[in-house]
């Protein structure tokens, strides 16, 4: 994949060049990752030392006390609660757009219908629609259903597939050749068997790309929750650590960094897992946009 | 499509049948389409297109959830553009920040990619880390971080004495606060260095090569041929980096909440309280819908301007 061109300063071979290169960039990665390591590595540290030694990386007297201070978290509501809310909104809310996405996705990219065209260009437009000019009727409707506090507001619309995800396997599909269709359409499938039998075991890498960006979205989505829920019940991570920092009265920062670190832990073991997805999804799109 | 495949060796009384045979392919594929894409247009009309009317129609109106909206003509423009001081502050918050952080972060992202491109070993590793600070940035987790890095007593302060270098209330203070944002947004420059890094791929090396021959400076080479042959990617990242800086919510939300002296109250945040905490919605609508035209107008602007600058290689198919 890492195809190199433009090679004009030297190959593999360990160069003067090379060197000073590797020091460059890695002395800028550790840079632009230092914050993070900052905040990795205060979380482990006592509460006097975060701010007396606050520019050193590594804990003095390492401790898991933040840990055990944050989990507790805040109202009587236990971290516990606030992440299996996170994963619950990620879980249903990534399978249902995934789902709705693909079927979407086929329809757009394989069947030609009357008004297609039309409909395609309603989707792009809607991916540069700034969302404010929705929410507010939205909320006024999801408020007379007596739907606040639940989680409904931010799960049901998932079920109705989402603009940059359908564009991102529309791409996809199209790159799969239509002699697989024909093949199966003489062989008798109509179109749900060539939906199900052909296209999506092949469109299996951008299936992941969109449920590994919807995931880390409705993870880290701040507004919905801020504005649907505020029984603390019912809070997921994002909503819980802004209102943890506010909340405690002394700011016990050290058990804000703990969860901090907590809540981009699965976000992170994604991003090792499936790092090529990513950065092909977000080429792909980018690119053939 | 395959009627041919059909109807090549089909029989005369079969013939008479043709006619019906096709329309009611093209029938089966419009209904077939139409249900496969019936979630989204279910989707689109209920949570995006009345919204979207409804939403127009508040914006005509007094509304405060608990009554009924009552017409108020433009009353809510009238107030937005000649009463409200507060709004056009937010609107320059705004498009100070939209025209700063977005091109230093396409200035970054464009400059990261083209240093990884060189072809030394270690791509995989340096972008993987120049991506995590976008990947897992977007959150309230980082927000949070900031806030504190640049607190009164935070590490960009302590870093600074330790230098013998007088820290700023850099929050608190009404000339820095912004640029704490930009320089977040700035940090995150990692979705755009990933489609520039794939962009620049595709240019081929012979160009490179050719302008190497005929004597070209680097500069000259990004300027003569990086540069073109990436518009369109430039053009791409540009369009949606606005789209979303216009947006920007969360993050002066809660690392400033719009504060001090309303510097960094952007427009989604100034919006969310005129709506959600002192319940204008008719207000709030009016302020959506003119977001919406400006970000009509500048993403229009770019794609006009593009024919200027952006230069499309026709390729063959």
């Amino acid at each position: 994949m890492v195809t190199q061109i433009s090679n004009v300063l030297g190959g593999k071979r360990p160069t003067p060049m090379s060197f000073v290169y590797h020091l460059c960039v890695g002395l800028f990665s550790l840079f632009m990752i230092y914050p993070l390591l900052w905040l990795i590595g205060s979380s482990f540290k006592p509460r006097e030392e975060i701010f007396t030694r606050s520019t050193s990386l590594i804990p003095q007297n390492f401790t898991l006390s933040n840990y055990v201070a944050g989990w507790a978290g805040f109202g009587g509501v236990t971290f516990a609660t606030f992440f299996k809310n996170s994963f619950i909104l990620a879980g249903i809310g990534t399978i249902a757009v995934v789902t709705a996405s693909a079927l979407v996705a086929y329809g757009f990219g394989r069947i030609r219908f009357a008004g297609r065209n039309f409909w395609f260009t309603c989707m792009l437009l809607t991916l540069m629609l700034p969302t404010q000019v929705q929410i507010i009727p939205q909320y006024i409707v999801f408020s007379k259903l007596d739907w606040i506090n639940t989680f409904l507001p931010l799960l049901v619309p998932r079920f109705f597939g989402q603009a940059f995800f359908i564009f991102l396997m529309i791409q996809f599909i199209r790159g799969i050749p239509h002699e697989l269709d024909e093949a199966a359409e003489i062989d008798g499938a109509g179109k749900f068997g060539i939906f199900f039998r052909i296209i999506l075991p092949l469109l299996t890498p951008a299936l992941i790309t969109s449920a590994i960006f919807s995931f880390y979205w409705t993870w880290e989505d701040f507004f919905g929750p801020l504005l649907y829920l505020s029984n603390p019940n019912l809070y997921p991570v994002s909503l819980a650590l802004k209102n943890f920092a506010d909340g405690s009265g002394s700011t016990n920062w050290g058990a804000i960094f703990a969860m901090s670190v907590l809540s981009l832990v699965p976000v992170f073991v994604l991003f090792i897992l499936f790092q090529r997805y990513l950065v092909e999804g977000i080429s792909t799109t980018g690119l053939k946009g | 499509m395959s009627n041919s495949v059909h109807g090549g060796s089909v029989a005369a009384p079969a013939a008479q049948a043709r006619p019906a045979a096709r329309r009611s392919r093209r029938e089966v594929d419009n209904l077939a389409g139409y249900l496969f894409i019936a979630p989204w247009l279910i989707g689109f009309f209920s949570f995006t297109l009345i919204p979207m009317v409804a939403s127009l129609y508040f914006s005509f109106t007094d509304y405060d959830i608990f009554s009924a909206p009552r017409w108020i003509g433009l009353g809510n423009f009238q107030t937005m553009f000649f009463e409200d001081a507060r709004y056009w502050k937010s609107v320059g918050a705004t498009f100070l920040y939209v025209f700063t952080a977005v091109p230093l972060r396409l200035a970054f992202a464009l400059g990261v990619a083209m240093l990884l491109n060189v072809g030394f070993s270690l791509l995989g590793l340096y972008r993987a880390i120049f991506y995590v600070p976008s990947i897992i940035g977007g959150g309230v987790a980082l927000a949070l971080m900031w806030r504190q890095l640049f607190g009164g007593d935070g590490l960009i302060n302590d870093a600074l004495s330790a230098i013998g270098i007088q820290g700023l209330n850099w929050l608190g203070n009404p000339r820095t606060a912004i640029w704490t944002l930009v320089l977040l947004a700035v940090w995150q420059f990692g979705s755009p260095m990933l489609i520039f890094l794939a962009g620049l791929k595709q240019i081929p090396a012979e160009l490179y090569e050719a302008a190497s021959i005929d004597g070209a400076g680097g500069w000259r080479k990004f300027v003569r041929i990086t540069v073109p042959m990436l518009s369109p990617v430039i053009l791409f990242n540009l369009v949606m980096q606005i789209i979303a800086g216009f947006m920007v919510f969360t993050q002066a939300f809660v690392i400033t909440n719009g504060g001090p002296l309303d510097t960094t109250r952007f427009y989604a945040v100034y919006l969310y309280n005129e709506a959600f905490e002192n319940f204008h919605m008719g207000y709030a609508s009016a302020m959506a819908w003119v977001l919406l035209l400006i970000i009509a107008f500048f993403t229009v602007l770019a794609f006009k301007s593009s024919s200027m600058w952006v230069h499309y290689e026709t390729r063959g198919e």
